[in-house]
């Protein structure tokens, strides 16, 4: 194959495959979400638009996309158009560096196998954790151009939350760096494979650590307060309207599936089945892209769920929950691990 | 050099949270509450000014408009002053009925409180599972008197209608329902560790201060002080019924919230009592009530509401129309207390206070 096709028009094309994926996976989550809820709600969810309501999503985008774009006065122009797409793109370039399964022919509608990742950088998930708390300059910005008091305190504390839920979240990470010994997140994975295990046994402590941080990251219940519906009315977003505030909610969603594919990947083993050594496996077809995203959904059905049952906590005690538990917790995870590791050695 | 001054925010008459039109010019440094002054008036009606220039049994349509989460307590209210006045009996058919009617309406009334107090804190899921209760409860509502909300379902001197036919399987069959799904609220709620958190401990008053501020209701009883009317100052039948008035200890929002539900719990066991004591036969309207013209006289008369003591202070001058009648609303007397509780606390704590001091803003305007 020629260099100019292996190193511009498959990635080319990869790219906008996935991307249009992850987009299509955005929007129905948003379906799954209202449906979902709905079921545990004992109510019905949308279900007019289309066969129980699938086409839903596109509906609401058109309507979204014919609404007025309103912006308060006196507010930073440039700033609040500038926000939501801070807010949206950095979550959807993590979509790059994510592997979704090692080589695979596509279930054979390739001949040659070819990898399901668009790259594989050695510092991968460093520059997912940094793509990762960019989308809280989106929050900021959009909070503070927005020339309103609710939408000010919201982007004040979805700053606050987000930058102290990042240090056990990071903290936590590490702690599967020393596991596998390679920052690439393809990497992880075959380290995974190696070991027979995923990541989730020996460093369960740490995978819900990052959970929980993921879900006060994504501003999801019971870590909603930037948008506390209650209180801040929506919190940093008060102020927009049309496709500005589809793109914030595309962007909450877009976060809730990357903090799904990295904990998939980093502590879910990613493609590879349970206990991927298994003699079993080997009798069964591979299909990597099924375990990836049936781990990815199973993710944001716990999203549901505990939106479904928490109420929110209050900002002290958010707080409080990310210095005084998480952070120690997270610490003295990252130092049993170092010295179980180095005892095997 | 920049200034440091404190931000005003400006919490309603449209937010999300202040259940109805109540607007509240918070004082805030950072999160922390240094001020709330409860604006009100978004909803004045005249209602007060409206009852004098109409007949007796003109007004009682209009009470229905004052709480309207809880329409029969108000129709009662007002009723029993009226009747008071008069100096009328009422019939021991029409008591059992009233009181019935009352106790649905406590129920529903804290269904709906229970369901916004869990919003606003953030627990969705609550809300539609009391919705889906409430429903049956403004079911019976429908077919006793053909009203969901703005029931209209007392008279002077009585009902206007007797119970309908399977009406009684009915209630039974929701009181049978209602106890198992009380559960799922408790389950949500009751040892939640975040719920707790958010309410242990928030918006405390203490009982001496729950008394000066004039609380009645659930604030006051959370506070531990056993004041309920129907056991103070008895009306109906409930002298005659066996239940327990549920005092809190702390007097903070989660011991408001005991109270609320045990009420709930209270309020089956009356409508099972008056499901077994009530006369199947019998009178359900006084008699001699043609035309209303009282002497001239000047009573009270208070039931307790789902929200508190709800009294009408009736003055006639001898002619068909009141001289002047004034709503003592538990909500109005309740929401004073709102700048006292949230002081020091958090903004997230306001809308728990406003929930657990359970306003309904059309009897606070009126």
């Amino acid at each position: 194959m020629s260099f100019l096709f292996l190193y511009l028009i498959l990635p080319a094309i990869k790219g906008i495959v996935i991307l249009s994926i992850i987009l299509f996976l955005v929007a129905y989550a948003t379906f799954i979400e209202r449906r979902v809820l709905a079921f545990m709600q004992a109510r019905l969810g949308p279900n007019l638009a289309g066969p129980e309501g699938i086409l839903q999503p596109i509906a609401d985008g058109v309507k979204l996309l014919f609404k007025e774009d309103l912006v308060p006065s006196r507010a930073q122009r440039f700033l609040h158009l500038l926000a939501p797409v801070l807010i949206l793109v950095p979550a959807l370039v993590i979509f790059g560096l994510v592997p979704f399964g090692e080589a695979g022919n596509l279930f054979g509608l390739l001949k040659e196998p070819i990898t399901l990742y668009i790259t594989d950088v050695n510092v991968a998930l460093l520059l997912v954790i940094g793509f990762a708390s960019l989308g809280v300059y989106g929050l900021i910005l959009g909070g503070w151009s927005s020339n309103s008091k609710y939408s000010f305190i919201g982007a004040l504390r979805s700053a606050a939350q987000v930058v102290s839920y990042e240090v056990p979240q990071v903290i936590s990470l590490a702690s599967v760096l020393i596991l596998s010994g390679s920052l690439s997140l393809v990497k992880i994975v075959q380290a995974q494979k190696e070991m027979g295990l995923w990541f989730i046994f020996p460093g369960f402590i740490a995978f819900f650590i990052y959970i929980v941080c993921g879900i006060a990251e994504t501003n999801r219940l019971p870590f909603d307060l930037p948008e506390a519906e209650s209180e801040l009315v929506a919190g940093y977003h008060t102020e927009y309207s049309g496709m500005k505030f589809a793109f914030f909610f595309m962007g909450e969603y877009a976060n809730m599936i990357v903090v799904s594919s990295v904990a998939t990947v980093v502590f879910l083993g990613g493609w590879l089945p349970p206990f991927p050594s298994l003699s079993i496996w080997q009798h069964l077809p591979d299909l990597p892209l099924v375990w990836f995203f049936g781990k990815v959904l199973a993710f944001l059905f716990l999203y549901i769920w505990l939106r479904a049952t928490f109420p929110r906590y209050r900002f002290d005690q958010l707080m409080d929950l990310a210095w005084k538990w998480l952070l120690p917790l997270s610490i003295l995870n990252l130092v049993i691990i170092g010295l179980v590791k180095w005892g095997i050695k | 050099m920049l200034e440091i001054r404190e931000l005003e925010l400006n919490m309603g008459p449209q937010h999300p949270a202040t259940h109805g039109v109540l607007r509240l010019i918070l004082k805030v440094d950072g999160e922390r509450i240094i001020d709330a002054k409860p604006v009100i008036g978004y909803l004045h009606r005249g209602t007060e000014k409206l009852f004098e220039n109409q007949t007796y049994p003109m007004n009682v349509p209009h009470t229905d408009r004052l709480d309207y989460i809880a329409a029969a307590t108000n129709n009662h209210a007002y009723c029993g002053a009226v009747e008071k006045l008069l100096g009328v009996e009422v019939p021991r058919k029409a008591k059992f009925i009233r009181v019935i009617l009352d106790e649905l309406q406590r129920i529903s009334s804290h269904l709906v409180w229970l369901a916004t107090h869990a919003l606003d804190i953030g627990a969705m899921t609550p809300f539609f599972y009391t919705f889906r209760e409430r429903e049956l409860i403004l079911d019976l509502f429908e077919e006793y008197c053909g009203a969901r909300l703005t029931l209209n379902c007392m008279t002077i001197g009585g009902v206007p209608e007797d119970l309908p036919e399977g009406w009684i399987e009915k209630l039974q069959n929701f009181i049978q329902i209602f106890e198992e799904k009380i559960w799922d609220y408790e389950n949500l709620l009751t040892d939640n560790r975040i719920w707790k958190k958010r309410t242990i401990g928030v918006g405390v008053i203490s009982p001496e201060d729950a008394i000066n501020y004039g609380l009645t209701g659930p604030p006051l009883r959370g506070s531990g002080i056993k004041y309920d009317v129907r056991r103070a100052l008895p009306y109906e039948v409930y002298p005659e019924l066996d239940f327990e008035i549920p005092i809190g200890k702390n007097g903070d929002t989660y011991d408001r919230y005991l109270v609320r539900m045990e009420e709930m719990r209270q309020s089956i066991r009356i409508l099972k009592q008056c499901i077994e004591k009530m006369p199947k036969e019998g009178e359900i309207q006084a008699k001699g009530l043609k035309f209303i013209k009282p002497k001239p006289a000047e009573v009270y008369f208070s039931v307790e509401a789902p929200k508190g003591e709800l009294g009408f202070h009736i003055i006639s001058d001898g002619s068909p129309k009141p001289y002047r009648v004034r709503v003592r609303p538990p909500s109005f007397i309740n929401l004073q207390a709102l700048p006292h509780m949230v002081k020091g606390h958090l903004i997230a704590d306001v809308v728990a206070v406003i929930g657990t001091l359970d306003i309904v803003l059309g009897e606070i305007d009126r």
